[in-house]
């Protein structure tokens, strides 16, 4: 063994270790005690968080994909320039600010939240559909029609296959934010684990908080990976790029 | 219309100090994030086995949402009687500029041209002189970009650690959203985007300006 | 067979690329059209499947005016191939080479069977590469993929532009040679775009030279190396244009119209060369060896005479450059 080996094997468990020693600090604080304490309600925030998350997704998912297909076709061109920026310009106000300001719109409640996290998710996906379009040699798109491939053709057959690298992984950083950001769903009424670690941030109560905050964290690190797997099952081998072959 | 400018008459100069406060949390995290995180990813492309790990590890850390980074935090930080306030919020924040930093000056000083590089060990350059005169200068525009994304990243997720007493302009919204008040909820997120499209515009000044203008294209 | 009738391209800010072109390609033709960058070929060669649009006159494929046929059904009856192979990355080899017959409707044996064909005719192992995909192969490999590809349903003509541009010289050659041979095979009507000189006449039967989207010349490239019609094509092929006609020639050709020289048993470890290789090489050889002679031998090893430069040089000038219309290509 070398000695650069060593040094990442030594800077991999200790950070293992660091987390073993926050499990065993929470553990032994009881910080997750409600969980077990009050496990029905623990369950039913689990259950409204990924309410929250799969509702917004998939309707992002409806909009921003053939949002981005469309915008790509020759045709609408020059509308991706007004609807790129407005995309892009609507991601620089907090999600936070986007939440509220759909209370004055919608009132409190789940649809407020769900809305919230819908027009929050379509930039990833907006962005990374386009670009994975964009990215593909022209010259395939040349061969593709000198071969006599209908525009149809081209978009199912070339140009989604190839670009489905980049969709997924703009999919997966869009439900992964979500996540995150459905934890802010407290503020409007939205419900989820947020509202544990809001309780624990306003009653200084670390149980809740941790017992809020960890399992969220939990929840995105694992979807992260089964969207990473999920990748690697759709994405045709030839067209991922280099480091993943 | 009225009804703004007088709003806005009045609460001016607390919108400014929050606006400071928020700048300065930023400003700050990110200092450090790349006093950190530049050289690291530096080091990293001499080890190939240390990039892997640390680069899952700050992949992993991007994917903690950002209420539940700062909630843990606080029972954290308070061990050491610092539980609430400026210092969860900045060391949650060094942690998310991480990633975006350390990956792209890792990716940038790998990716120049191999032949670049055994043109300058032929010009008898030292290891310390390739560095800064030829790796740094042609990986500049990726790792401004990275360091970009991070400020971005940051100046979003500082509204966050209003929550957490860290103040910045993420008090605005807040009080806004308990009192029912649009006003400051609205002036609060316009403020944000402004100081996000400021620190944004001002980094591309900077990246323009010292780019090489033969590698700028 | 395809036939350009006052073919036009006109930009819409009224660049004009192509004027007024005419010529035929006969069936079973390799036609290259060749010139200087921007002169117009490659626009040319895609107005053919109408990648690009005819702004004016007219282009005849077997006979039919190319619009009035549909766009998406005459592509599919044209082979096409690129410099940069235009292998589709998400596909395997066999789905790659098999996409226009897919297109078409084939069923799966009957395209199994035609891959493995094709894939016989560049020598490459149909079980061995069929699950690759296009990354996975050097650029040769990719280049005579997209070669069989355009010939996959088995079109009566085909295009190409620039399709081995990007291959180092040595590969290049090969593969103009394995192409050579596989045309013989299937008899296309070829329209092949260049802008290699050494390429264009190796490869065709006639070369349309252009210049600033006019037809210069339409010839064999023998004629063209010999009798150019202007001071353009002149000076387009070079001073060494002479030379260059050398490579249409064989030592065989030589020794049936002049002659061999006899040669000397007394030298030791001469070097050797077969009959059916081209006079240019032929005298390169003489040259970068320094050798007074070289010995010919056919493909079984006999020693047939020897050639020297002299009578390279004597063939250039009686034969070459006295007859020229005699001497046709292959």
């Amino acid at each position: 063994m070398n000695k650069k080996k060593v040094i990442s094997l030594i800077v991999r468990y200790s950070v293992y270790g660091l987390v073993a020693l926050f499990f065993f600090w929470a553990i032994s604080n009881n910080y997750f005690g409600y969980i077990f304490s009050e496990s029905s309600t623990f369950l039913l925030l689990v259950k409204q968080h990924m309410q929250l998350v799969l509702v917004s997704s998939a309707l992002a998912l409806l909009v921003a994909i053939p949002g981005g297909i469309l915008v790509t076709r020759k045709s609408f061109r020059r509308a991706e320039w007004v609807v790129s920026n407005t995309v892009n310009l609507g991601q620089t106000i907090p999600s936070l600010a986007v939440l509220a300001l759909m209370i004055s719109i919608l009132g409190i409640g789940f649809q407020t939240a769900v809305f919230a996290l819908f027009i929050y998710s379509l930039l990833p996906m907006y962005r990374n559909t386009v670009a994975g379009i964009d990215s593909i040699d022209e010259n395939l798109i040349d061969a593709a029609r000198g071969m006599g491939m209908k525009p149809v053709q081209i978009l199912f057959r070339i140009e989604l296959p190839n670009a489905a690298y980049s969709i997924l992984a703009g999919v997966r950083t869009a439900i992964v934010l979500n996540i995150g950001t459905a934890a802010l769903a407290y503020v409007v009424g939205g419900g989820g684990l947020g509202v544990w670690i809001f309780t624990g941030i306003q009653l200084f109560d670390n149980g809740y908080l941790i017992s809020g905050a960890i399992p969220v964290t939990l929840l995105a690190i694992f979807v992260d990976y089964l969207l990473r797997l999920l990748e690697r099952r759709i994405v045709p081998e030839g067209s991922r790029p280099p480091q993943e072959l | 219309m009225d009804k703004w400018i007088k709003f806005l008459e009045i609460n001016a100069s607390r919108i400014f100090d929050l606006t400071i406060e928020h700048a300065i949390l930023v400003g700050a995290a990110i200092l450090v994030a790349l006093l950190i995180g530049v050289p690291l990813g530096i080091y990293l492309t001499t080890n190939d086995y240390l990039a892997e790990t640390v680069l899952q590890i700050a992949s992993v850390m991007l994917t903690i949402p950002s209420i539940a980074l700062f909630g843990v935090m606080i029972p954290v930080f308070s061990i050491v009687n610092l539980g609430i306030g400026f210092v969860p919020a900045f060391v949650a924040l060094v942690l998310y500029a991480q990633l975006p930093i350390i990956r792209n000056t890792y990716t940038a000083i790998r990716n120049v041209d191999p032949e670049m590089r055994d043109a300058a060990i032929g010009l008898g350059m030292k290891p310390i002189q390739r560095l800064f005169r030829v790796e740094i200068p042609n990986a500049f525009p990726v790792i401004m970009a990275g360091i970009r994304t991070a400020v971005v990243i940051n100046i979003g997720i500082g509204v966050i650690a209003a929550y957490i007493g860290a103040g910045g302009l993420g008090v605005l919204i807040t009080q806004g959203i308990t009192r029912g008040d649009n006003y400051l909820i609205i002036t609060g997120s316009v403020a944000v985007a402004i100081l996000a499209m400021i620190a944004d515009g001002f980094l591309i000044w900077i990246q323009k300006r010292y780019t090489p203008k033969s590698i700028a294209n | 067979m395809i036939t350009f009738d006052q073919t036009t391209k006109t930009y819409e800010g009224g660049v004009t690329a192509v004027k007024g072109v005419d010529f035929t390609v006969e069936k079973g033709e390799i036609v290259v059209l060749l010139g200087p960058s921007g002169c117009g070929k490659t626009t040319l060669l895609r107005m053919v499947n109408r990648l690009e649009t005819i702004s004016d006159g007219k282009i005849m494929i077997d006979g039919e005016d190319s619009m009035s046929l549909d766009s998406i059904e005459l592509r599919r009856k044209i082979g096409y191939v690129i410099q940069s192979n235009g292998l589709f990355p998400n596909m395997t080899i066999e789905e790659n080479v098999m996409i226009v017959p897919d297109l078409l409707g084939w069923s799966k044996k009957k395209k199994k069977e035609r891959f493995k064909k094709l894939m016989d005719m560049i020598s490459m192992s149909s079980d061995e590469f069929g699950k690759r995909y296009p990354h996975e192969l050097s650029g040769g490999q990719q280049q005579r993929i997209g070669v069989i590809r355009a010939l996959a349903a088995d079109p009566p003509v085909m295009l190409m532009d620039e399709p081995f541009g990007a291959l180092d010289p040595i590969i290049r050659e090969k593969i103009q040679d394995e192409f050579l041979q596989i045309q013989k095979e299937v008899n296309k009507t070829i329209l092949f775009v260049s802008h290699d000189i050494d390429e264009a006449i190796r490869m065709a039967d006639k070369i349309v030279l252009l210049r600033d989207g006019e037809l210069m010349q339409y010839d064999t490239p023998s004629e063209m190396l010999v009798r150019p019609k202007s001071e353009f094509v002149r000076e387009f092929f070079g001073k060494d244009r002479a030379i260059k006609s050398l490579s249409l020639h064989t030592i065989r050709e030589l020794q049936d119209i002049i002659g061999l020289a006899e040669f000397d048993e007394g030298i030791e470890d001469t070097i050797t060369i077969n009959v059916n290789h081209d006079l240019r090489n032929t005298l390169s050889m003489l040259l970068n060896q320094e050798a007074d002679q070289v010995i010919v031998i056919d493909d079984d090893g006999n020693k047939l005479g020897a050639i020297t430069i002299d009578i390279v040089q004597k063939y250039l000038h009686f034969e070459i450059k006295a007859k020229p219309t005699l001497v046709q290509k292959g």
